[in-house]
């Protein structure tokens, strides 16, 4: 039952991808849907992409070996919006950017920071789609009994056909679509489980240390450096940023923001109570090493439950899973290869989609070599450390301080972009998660900020500031000369 | 002999279509003093707003680790049951985020609105 839920789920990816082949004819289509998408499908869409298998299996597997102290994590990821809605959402659209690279072109005039930019943007999602990619193999072959590496693969082969086929406004659709499901598929096997725990004489949990906060100075520094690395870096992942040039203005891109606030809340509502109930009936778990945790959710209704009703509930899970794993991946794979398209390849409709074989491809070859057992939301808080330490400056700065250059820009992210990509480097390599390197952010934002304001204040400004800063903060019903930036393509 | 023809028209009809002195939106296009004043108070009270978001944002939630570690009540505290970190950490803040994002939203439009209205007067 549980692979035919897997089969369904990439059957229907895939008509909902050839659907939208018909609706997109234009390049702007394949790239960011002609931003024709209402604000609703938009925050559906990016509430659909940006749950990804880090949250749908991940956290609950966290909490269950972690215990309170993990909940940090979803906090972060939904707290990042509420930053980038006030920080940037508004004028980033207005910036008339496709992409993180458009966007530092447009504000510095600079194309050596446009291709610093670049190289950030296919690192940063390179680095998230690994582990979605791993995290397919284990939990695909645990719950299906196939091999490793056909997780992966199934993954990369449905991203691809669905990207190849629709571009952005098919992706779009079949986003939206997937927030819902992925809250279906979470919250209706949890009302079952909740009624069969209620069954059982609601038992409840006596270990003290898994129910309270630990508070040692190691625990201290690692929350901290994680609330930093999440509430900052969420703006700069590739994924999300192409989202909001899909709204019509900036105005459109808060209100989509704000909804997506609420989406992202009411979902992680959900994974806690799963991790709560896996402690109770599947503490073994733990013992097995971390990063079989993963499979916590997709466990509990046979154990709990049991019978048809639990290989069914079972088999939703399984199917909402996946539906993470394909989102998350195709939204990554979309930006990446847009930046690869543009910035290597020569742009067009022809190089996106040679781009999207190159932007899964590799990240799958890396998948299948490097065999990890870091949990799939430690690799996952890596790429937002990277996020926040290079593209989260850049982009705070260069909205709301006239006096960020392009040199100072350049200097910050070389640095940012060193001790974080170092740091992910050694914690990958020797796959022991040590706090102050794996989580970095606590002492990598900071000291990017400061090179970024030092080097600047050194540096002339680039010659068009004063209306790059018209253009990014001015509402658009104002009539106003704007300057005539356009990114390159179409 | 034959009268000229002339057409009749009021002396102010052409007067409204030339735009002088126009409206201010002008002197933020020619980036004068002026229009960079507009300019840095709009950008300011954006900003001003976007900070106080953020300078809640700090003071509640970076304010819980720190409070689970030095408050044992805060730590240990239940409420109906339920631990008093787990009750805000997995649903207390998500309201409040949604919350504090509705708020800015609309302060962030009205003071757009009131740039707007500022410029565009004549």
């Amino acid at each position: 039952m549980n692979l035919a839920a897997v089969i369904a789920v990439a059957l229907a990816t895939l008509l909902a991808g050839f659907y939208g082949l018909r609706l997109s004819r234009t390049t702007s289509d394949f790239y960011v849907a002609s931003r024709g998408v209402s604000p609703l499908a938009n925050a559906s869409a990016i509430g659909g992409e940006y749950v990804s298998a880090a949250s749908f299996l991940g956290i609950a597997g966290l909490v269950l070996a972690g215990g309170v102290d993990m909940l940090w994590l979803p906090v972060g990821w939904t707290g990042g919006y509420l930053v980038l809605l006030v920080l940037v959402a508004a004028p980033l659209r207005r910036s008339g950017a496709y992409t993180l690279p458009d966007f530092a072109e447009a504000r510095l005039e600079s194309m050596a920071v446009r291709r610093a930019a670049s190289l950030l943007v296919v690192l940063i999602g390179w680095l998230y789609l690994l582990p979605q990619l791993q995290a397919a193999g284990r939990v695909l072959a645990s719950v299906t009994g196939g091999p490793q590496w056909a997780g992966g693969l199934l993954v990369a082969a449905v991203v691809i056909l669905g990207v190849v086929a629709g571009g952005m406004r098919s992706i779009t659709l079949v986003q939206a679509l997937q927030y819902w499901l992925k809250l279906t598929a979470l919250g209706v096997p949890l009302v079952f489980l909740a009624m069969a725990w209620r069954g059982d004489g609601s038992p409840g949990i006596s270990d003290t240390s898994w129910l309270l906060p630990d508070v040692g100075d190691d625990r201290l520094y690692s929350t901290y450096s994680l609330i930093l690395a999440t509430f900052l870096g969420t703006m700069g992942l590739p994924h999300v940023l192409v989202r909001f040039y899909t709204n019509p203005d900036g105005a459109a891109a808060r209100r989509t923001t704000s909804f997506v606030l609420a989406l992202l809340g009411l979902f992680y509502l959900l994974p806690a109570a799963y991790g709560a109930l896996g402690k109770i009936y599947a503490a073994d778990l733990v013992e097995g090493g971390s990063p079989d945790t993963d499979t916590v959710v997709l466990e509990l209704p046979a154990r709990i439950v049991g019978g048809t009703l639990g290989d069914a509930l079972g088999a939703l899970l399984v199917a909402g899973a996946f539906a993470a794993f394909l989102s998350t991946s195709s939204g990554l794979t979309v930006s990446v290869a847009g930046v690869i398209g543009q910035d290597l390849l020569r742009g067009g409709v022809r190089s996106f989609r040679a781009a999207t074989v190159v932007a899964i491809g590799v990240p799958l070859v890396l998948s299948l070599v490097l065999p990890s057992s870091l949990p799939v939301a430690t690799m996952v808080g890596l790429a937002f450390a990277l996020s926040a330490s290079t593209f989260c400056p850049l982009l705070v700065l260069g909205i709301w301080w006239r006096g960020l250059t392009a040199a100072g820009a350049l200097a910050g992210l070389v640095t940012g972009g060193v001790l974080a990509g170092g740091a992910v480097v050694w914690t990958v390599a020797t796959e022991r998660a040590h706090s102050w390197v794996a989580q970095p952010g606590a002492w990598t934002v900071p000291l990017t900020f400061l090179v970024m304001v030092a080097v600047s204040r050194r540096t002339k400004r680039p010659p068009n500031t004063a209306r790059t800063m018209v253009r990014l903060h001015t509402p658009e019903g104002v009539e106003l000369d704007r300057g005539d930036w356009r990114p390159r393509r179409i | 002999m034959t009268a000229r023809r002339v057409t009749v028209t009021s002396p102010r009809a052409a007067a409204p279509r030339r735009r002088l002195p126009g409206p201010r939106t002008r002197e933020i296009d020619e980036q004068t003093r002026l229009g960079e004043v507009y300019m840095d108070a709009l950008i300011r009270s954006q900003l001003k707003l976007s900070l106080s978001v953020c300078v809640i944002l700090v003071t509640l939630i970076g304010g819980l680790p720190l409070a689970f570690a030095l408050v044992r009540p805060a730590r240990e505290a239940q409420v109906l049951g339920v631990p008093l970190p787990w009750l805000l950490l997995a649903v207390a803040v998500y309201p409040l985020f949604a919350g504090l994002g509705w708020w800015y939203r609309r302060q962030a439009e009205a003071a757009e609105r009131d740039f707007a209205e500022m410029v565009q007067r004549r």
